[in-house]
């Protein structure tokens, strides 16, 4: 099995959202950057079981620029074998992927792994472009994948429940929660991780399709309103009369 | 020109964040002086209610039943083209997020997901989505000529005032595909909500002790006429099931009411929940942090406090 994982940089979930230069870039002061969790926790691990189980490669394939590289290395101490990073602005989603297309079309990945969405963008579109563009099946939302003998079995999250879809040949996931269990990498991998080969290649022309304008923050909060225990009843009236949500 | 939306439906239903998408490309298609052309699959009755929503024109392509993304992309994409449509809109649901990036991606679209603004009616076209899981809201502008939208549910009302749409069958090649459905495995229960499209939520954490506590919890949500959720660790151990969990891992809902009971509201769950529209916090903590997120609280022992608000909410039913 030769597997692909697309892991994504994202501000650790407790770091404190602010912008500079007008608005139009996130402020990283301060801020510990994560592999997205998603990448990590349950397409990274899930590819690494498999490799175990049945041999092949994991290959990290991250779109961004050299600050990239802590996480990259952090995905190798995890236990994927080697890493490309294409040297690029991760502008827009579109862009994005036509880079992991451009390089993924020649090199007969099995499966090409990405999470269910980035937490800073909250986008869940990556993925399924890729797979587009390469003209490979898609499942997203996956919480379950076996292969056996070049077939793969997959569930993903559909209304109300799951789809079991069974797939051959090549094809693109994203990894929703239970797909596996998050990993804490040791000394040895983290050791190993140092002299993992981590290509470094240029970006691909595209043009890129949409751009920010600006950021802002949502509206502050009112202050609660306390409601008295002994009368907690009081508060159906007031989710009518004031609230106005029953 | 045209706007095509493209409306999932469940079980022959459209759901509201169908209709919300439909209202949602109607609005743009006014505002442009041009068409909505709602696409649906699978069996039609009537115009199915989307000409009240907003839609002008039904294409109905009533022999599809798959759920396979290539497939679908190709029927959206052979619509966009014959109905020469420059814009696309999907709800940023199951369906939208499967098929709407194939779509962007076919036809070299800006794609915004999960939008939740019209787009500005003056200049580029420029629309509002939230990032960093709704802590901040980001203004994108669509640089391409054609545009693919995901609409985040619960942002846009449902336009209730159109009129019936005529329903046109549409067919298209849908092509091969090396993927098989091999089961189905419902979740659904009989009269549940589901928790994505529910209005009004009631959800519980850690403080309800164990599962043998929810029957209160299931009561307030039925008087109501709720969904229930959950915090994370009460899925993991068990207690609920897995779809009822909400926050960053779990998923995002942002419904018009969301009680949290004995949840502690870390920032990972306010992250799934932080959308809704009211807030109300049951903690027996007064320093529990959910309070600083809320617009009503409680402090007191939940195993106190539901009874009265299920007696309120049974005596509100009535009155009603
Ligand atoms: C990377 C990451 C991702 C995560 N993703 C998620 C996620 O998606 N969703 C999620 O929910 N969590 C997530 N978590 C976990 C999160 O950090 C919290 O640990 C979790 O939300 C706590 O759940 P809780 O509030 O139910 O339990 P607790 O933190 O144990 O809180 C229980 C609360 O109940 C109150 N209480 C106790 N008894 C009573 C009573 N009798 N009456 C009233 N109140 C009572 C207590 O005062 C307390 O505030 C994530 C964590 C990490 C690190
Ligand atoms: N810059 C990037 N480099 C590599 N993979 C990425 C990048 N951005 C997104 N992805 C992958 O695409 C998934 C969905 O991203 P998004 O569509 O931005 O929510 C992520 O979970 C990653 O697996």
């Amino acid at each position: 099995m030769k597997i692909l994982v697309c892991i994504s940089k994202a501000p650790d979930t407790t770091s404190k959202i602010a912008f500079t230069e007008g608005n139009t870039k996130f402020d990283e002061n301060g801020v510990q950057f994560i592999v997205n969790p998603y990448d990590e926790w349950y397409a990274l691990v899930r590819a690494l079981e498999i490799k175990e189980a049945q041999g092949g490669n994991v290959t990290i394939l991250s779109v961004g620029g050299a600050d990239y590289e802590p996480i990259i290395r952090k995905a190798l101490a995890i236990g994927a074998d080697d890493a490309v990073r294409i040297d690029a602005q991760e502008s827009d989603s579109l862009y994005v992927a036509k880079q992991i297309a451009e390089y993924a079309k020649d090199k007969g990945f099995d499966i090409i792994m990405c999470g269910k969405e980035t937490i800073n963008y909250n986008g869940s579109v990556v993925p399924g472009m890729v797979a587009e563009l390469l003209d490979l099946p898609y499942i997203p939302l996956a919480v379950k994948l076996d292969v056996n003998a070049g077939v793969a079995t997959l569930e993903r999250e559909v209304n109300g429940g799951l789809e079991v879809v069974e797939v051959t040949g090549s094809f693109v996931l994203s990894a929703a929660k239970g797909m596996a269990e998050q990993r804490i990498p040791n000394m040895r991998g983290i050791m190993a991780a140092r002299t993992k080969p981590l290509q470094v290649v240029p970006a691909f022309a595209a043009e890129t399709s949409t751009k920010l304008v600006s950021y802002d923050l949502p509206p502050a909060k009112g202050a609660c309103k306390y409601i008295d225990a002994e009368q907690a009843g009081d508060l159906i009236r007031i989710l009518h009369e004031e609230a106005k949500v029953i | 020109m045209s706007v095509l939306i493209y409306a999932d439906s469940h079980h022959g239903k459209f759901p509201k964040s169908s209709l919300e998408a439909v209202s949602y490309g109607a609005a743009i298609a006014a505002s442009r002086g041009t068409t909505s052309v709602v696409l649906t699959i699978g069996t039609l009755q009537g115009d199915g209610g989307l000409g009240k929503a907003g839609a002008q024109k039904v294409l109905n392509a009533s022999s599809v039943h798959t759920t396979d993304s290539q497939q679908l992309s190709r029927l959206v994409v052979a619509a966009a083209q014959a109905q020469n449509a420059d814009v696309i809109i999907f709800s940023h649901d199951i369906a939208g997020k499967m098929i709407a990036p194939r779509v962007a991606a076919r036809l070299d679209a800006g794609l915004i997901p999960g939008a939740t603004s019209l787009p500005a009616s003056e200049g580029a076209f420029k629309i509002k989505k939230n990032v960093f899981s709704g802590k901040a809201i980001a203004e994108l502008e669509v640089t391409t000529s054609k545009k693919v939208i995901t609409l985040l549910p619960n942002s846009f009302s449902v336009k209730t005032d159109g009129q019936d749409a005529p329903v046109e069958a549409f067919q298209a090649d849908l092509g091969n595909t090396t993927l098989k459905v091999k089961e189905v495995k419902s979740e659904e229960k009989e009269g549940e909500i589901p928790l994505p499209e529910a209005d009004l939520v009631v959800s519980a954490g850690r403080g309800l002790k164990g599962p043998e506590n929810w029957g209160i919890v299931e009561t307030l949500a039925h008087e109501l006429g709720a969904a229930t959720a959950c915090s994370r660790p009460v899925s993991d151990i068990g207690w609920r099931p897995h779809h009822e969990h909400v926050g960053q891992t779990g998923i995002t809902i942002r419904p018009n009411l969301y009680i949290a009971i004995g949840i502690s509201g870390a920032i990972q769950h306010l992250a799934g929940v932080n959308g809704s529209k009211t807030i109300v916090v049951i903690n027996k903590d007064p320093e529990a942090p959910f309070f600083k997120a809320a617009d009503y609280g409680i402090v007191g022992d939940a195993f106190e406090v539901l009874p009265k608000l299920i007696e309120a909410a049974k005596a509100y039913n009535a009155s009603k």
